[in-house]
């Protein structure tokens, strides 16, 4: 049988599609402050506004006859990334490791011509990856310089960290490393390795392929069982603060190590994904619940952190 | 949280206003809740003949009045006549003219479709009887008659019932044999009951038989009792209605006046015919303009029209279920909606195919475009003149190889498509060709689902003629939408969290 019963997943805490929709994104997320997650330039504006570390801007292309400024912009650059402000699912993510005598190479080493590019952030003006099909504006960042420490667990990309947090509390965390499947990309759907996280001290509990468990990373066989991430104290703190600025209730935080900058925040989500769990091996639910039922004055960001990593610590599942 | 409950009330309003609202369509008008259904109906044609005395002449004819009937249509025949109809208590048609010289012929014909309310109920208490004064020669015999069985009887029902069976007896008294010698058994029946003032009326009635020609009236006796009035034959000792009797007249008045006329008769002929049930409550709710919420008093034209858009909320219903409690992802919210409504045009089969030659081709073509670089929407305009020049050639070229079905490729919705091939498209560059097969497939699959309700003529009967199924529709769609359970496919993907245990 492939198919769990109903009160199987729900004796297990696991949340689904439908009650995500309904009782938290719902509720929490009011849509008035969708705009702060959805459009990348505003969170990135947001961000610095409240000292919450995030990739440096190169430039904002939003017309098309601008495009063409884009290598002038990037020039003395050793990398970049363009990505739709806009964008959803990592969508129209373009990133250049390497600017040589101005050609650019995706990080499996293709060339990406000029053509390529300008065709590229057109599409991305034009809408083709933003939700609705609406104008969008094309951000330019510097490359993440990405932290060495990883070095071996993912394939051709930077790993992020995702942490929902609940009411500003982070509850659950998992590590995601793209694989030769995923194309440099960090999505899970797309075939990313998901690695669940124990919210008191960052350390590695379950890692998953396309929702199989794994031990090793599928490309580098690098052993998935004992990853330490670091700087996990600060991690925690970006992204709890992240609910002041935002004021999203059900959130999810994307964030990646700089090797010299450290913890940067990405981009924010309003409807996090619901893998994470399959990534934990456990469900979501009774720590919602557990946050839900908190009384008491409100907590600061230090109080949630402590909470947090007292009462949402796991033991390793492998 | 506030509080659900008048969501749900306002659910359960829906359901009982539209389920109420359609049951009541379905009995009050008879439309028919399976379509197809068949009922009976009769065409009677009354034929009125007298001759003429070089006078003016007045005909008054009495029109069948029985709630076991509905009138479907009636007309008549009476060239050089003036025709009124009083819609008084009883109905009547009175014919006249001038001069009338020679035999004159008046026709009136009517189809009747039986209602099987077989009772005639009245509000009203009938008025007092008038005591009937019997001759001398009759008196003592008949009072002696009626005293005896008024004394052996209860109500005025049970009184007829024991007149009737006294007059129709085998051996019958002396008294009887002397009253029926100079009465019909059905006017001393009637006599008698009015001698104790039991409201009573004498009614003409016509007994219906399929092929029947030159049939005449009939004498019955309606006694009243408890606001019902009941029928008794007297002549063949009977009590009660058959479902072929319609009662023509029933007030003791006569069926046919003629002034100014001789010999007149009239004769009545009948013809039995099955018709479609819906088709006749149809006409019947024109007759009574009774149509007010009924999309039949629309043009033909804007009636097939709203047959195509009533089917919209099935698939829209469909597509939600499989959405939400399911789980399958298509490409497009409501693009399987779109492209069932095609399918209905064209078939499923041909629609499938039709569809996925477009598609396949649009993406080839699509394949080159992305290599122009061009703006998104000179693209997306690019791939819906493609489109058409496609669908164009699908039809030119299935007309040469004599193939009618592939004509019907034309009513696939064109910018949907484009889109399609545009969505299919990125989702192949970004994602590969496996991810454009999951969202492909799960889209047509939803389609042909919702093709296959769409198509069900029970539901095509269902949302035209019962508007209320749409509030059902409603509701059911908003209460789907608190579903907080898992779908179908989650119960898969999360599998693992609880295997290990």
């Amino acid at each position: 049988m492939n198919y769990a019963w109903p009160w199987e997943l729900s004796r297990a805490g696991v949340l689904n599609m439908n009650r995500r929709n309904i009782r938290y994104i719902g509720p929490y997320n009011p849509r008035k402050f969708y705009k702060r997650v959805d459009d990348k330039l505003i969170t990135k504006k947001l961000a610095l506004a409240n000292n919450i570390a995030v990739p440096d801007l190169i430039g904002v292309v939003s017309e098309q006859h601008n495009i063409e400024q884009i290598p002038a912009m990037v020039k003395g650059r050793s990398g970049f990334v363009i990505k739709p402000a806009k964008g959803s699912g990592g969508k129209g993510i373009l990133v250049i490791i390497k600017v040589e005598n101005d050609r650019y190479y995706k990080a499996n080493g293709a060339e990406v011509t000029h053509n390529e590019i300008y065709r590229h952030v057109s599409n991305t003006l034009s809408g083709l990856f933003s939700l609705g099909g609406k104008p969008d504006v094309a951000i330019v960042e510097g490359l993440i310089e990405f932290d060495p420490i990883f070095n071996g667990i993912s394939y051709e990309g930077v790993p992020d960290i995702r942490l929902i947090v609940f009411k500003g509390f982070p509850v659950m965390g998992m590590l995601r490393c793209s694989t030769a499947a995923s194309d440099g990309k960090a999505n899970l759907h797309q075939g990313a390795v998901g690695i669940g996280l124990d919210i008191a001290t960052g350390k590695s509990l379950h890692a998953v392929q396309f929702d199989k468990p794994v031990e090793k990373h599928p490309d580098t066989h690098f052993p998935l069982s004992h990853v330490q991430v670091p700087h996990w104290e600060t991690l925690l703190h970006t992204a709890s603060s992240a609910y002041e600025m935002c004021e999203l209730g059900y959130l999810g935080t994307d964030m990646v190590l700089d090797k010299n900058r450290g913890p940067l925040l990405l981009e924010l989500n309003a409807r996090p994904g619901l893998a994470i769990q399959i990534a934990n091996g456990k469900g979501i639910l009774p720590r919602l619940k557990h946050i839900e039922s908190l009384k008491g004055p409100t907590m600061s960001v230090e109080e949630r952190v402590a909470y947090a990593k007292k009462h949402f610590c796991d033991k390793p599942l492998f | 949280m506030h509080s659900r409950k008048p969501f749900y009330l306002f659910v359960i309003l829906l359901f009982i206003t539209g389920i109420g609202t359609s049951v009541y369509r379905g009995l009050e008008h008879n439309i028919p809740f399976l379509p197809g259904e068949q009922v009976q109906s009769w065409a009677i044609d009354a034929n009125i003949t007298f001759s003429g005395s070089n006078n003016p002449a007045e005909v008054h004819f009495a029109l069948p009045n029985d709630p076991a009937f509905d009138i479907l249509v009636e007309n008549t025949t009476s060239p050089g006549y003036g025709l009124t109809i009083t819609e008084e208590e009883n109905r009547k048609a009175i014919w006249s003219i001038r001069n009338a010289s020679g035999p004159q012929s008046l026709f009136y014909r009517v189809t009747l479709v039986p209602t099987g309310k077989l009772d005639i109920t009245t509000d009203e208490e009938p008025t007092d009887t008038e005591i009937y004064l019997w001759p001398a020669t009759e008196k003592d015999a008949a009072e002696q008659i009626v005293e005896l069985v008024w004394s052996r009887s209860a109500t005025n029902l049970s009184f007829a019932k024991q007149l009737m069976q006294l007059i129709n007896a085998d051996n019958q008294s002396q008294n009887m044999s002397l009253l029926l010698s100079t009465n019909t058994s059905t006017k001393l029946f009637l006599q008698m009951l009015h001698t104790k003032g039991v409201p009573a009326v004498e009614v003409s009635a016509l007994v219906l038989e399929d092929q029947r020609r030159r049939q005449q009236l009939s004498n019955y006796v309606q006694v009243y009792q408890d606001g019902v009035w009941h029928l008794f034959d007297v002549v063949n000792n009977k009590q009660g209605r058959d479902n072929n009797v319609v009662i023509w007249e029933n007030d003791g008045g006569s069926v046919l006046d003629v002034i100014g006329g001789r010999n007149s008769q009239v004769k009545f002929s009948m013809l039995n015919d099955t018709r479609s049930a819906l088709t006749t409550s149809i006409d019947m709710m024109r007759s009574d303009d009774a149509l007010d919420f009924s999309l039949y008093q629309l043009p033909l034209e804007e009636q097939s029209l709203f047959k195509g858009i009533l089917l919209i909320p099935i698939g829209v219903l469909v597509v939600v279920f499989l959405r939400v409690i399911v789980g399958i992802k298509t490409s497009g919210t409501f693009m399987p909606v779109l492209i069932a409504m095609a399918f209905l045009q064209t078939t499923l089969i041909t629609g499938l195919i039709g569809f996925l030659l477009i598609v396949s081709f649009g993406l080839m073509i699509r394949s080159y475009l992305s290599t122009l670089n061009l703006l998104l929407i000179s693209r997306i305009s690019a791939v819906i003149i493609v489109v058409i020049f496609i669908i164009g050639l699908f039809t030119l070229v299935s007309f040469k190889l004599g193939l009618s079905e592939g004509l019907t490729v034309t009513f696939f919705p064109m910018i949907i498509l484009a889109w399609t091939i545009e969505r299919m498209s990125i989702l192949w560059e970004e994602e590969g060709p496996k991810k454009v097969f999951v969202s492909g497939g799960g889209s047509l699959f939803v389609a042909t689902i919702a093709y296959l309700a769409m198509s069900s003529t029970l539901i095509q009967h269902w949302v035209f003629n019962f508007l209320g199924i749409h509030l059902v529709i409603l509701g059911t769609v908003l209460v789907m939408g608190q579903y907080t359970g898992y779908r179908l496919t989650e119960l898969k993907r999360f599998k693992p969290l609880v295997g290990e245990k």
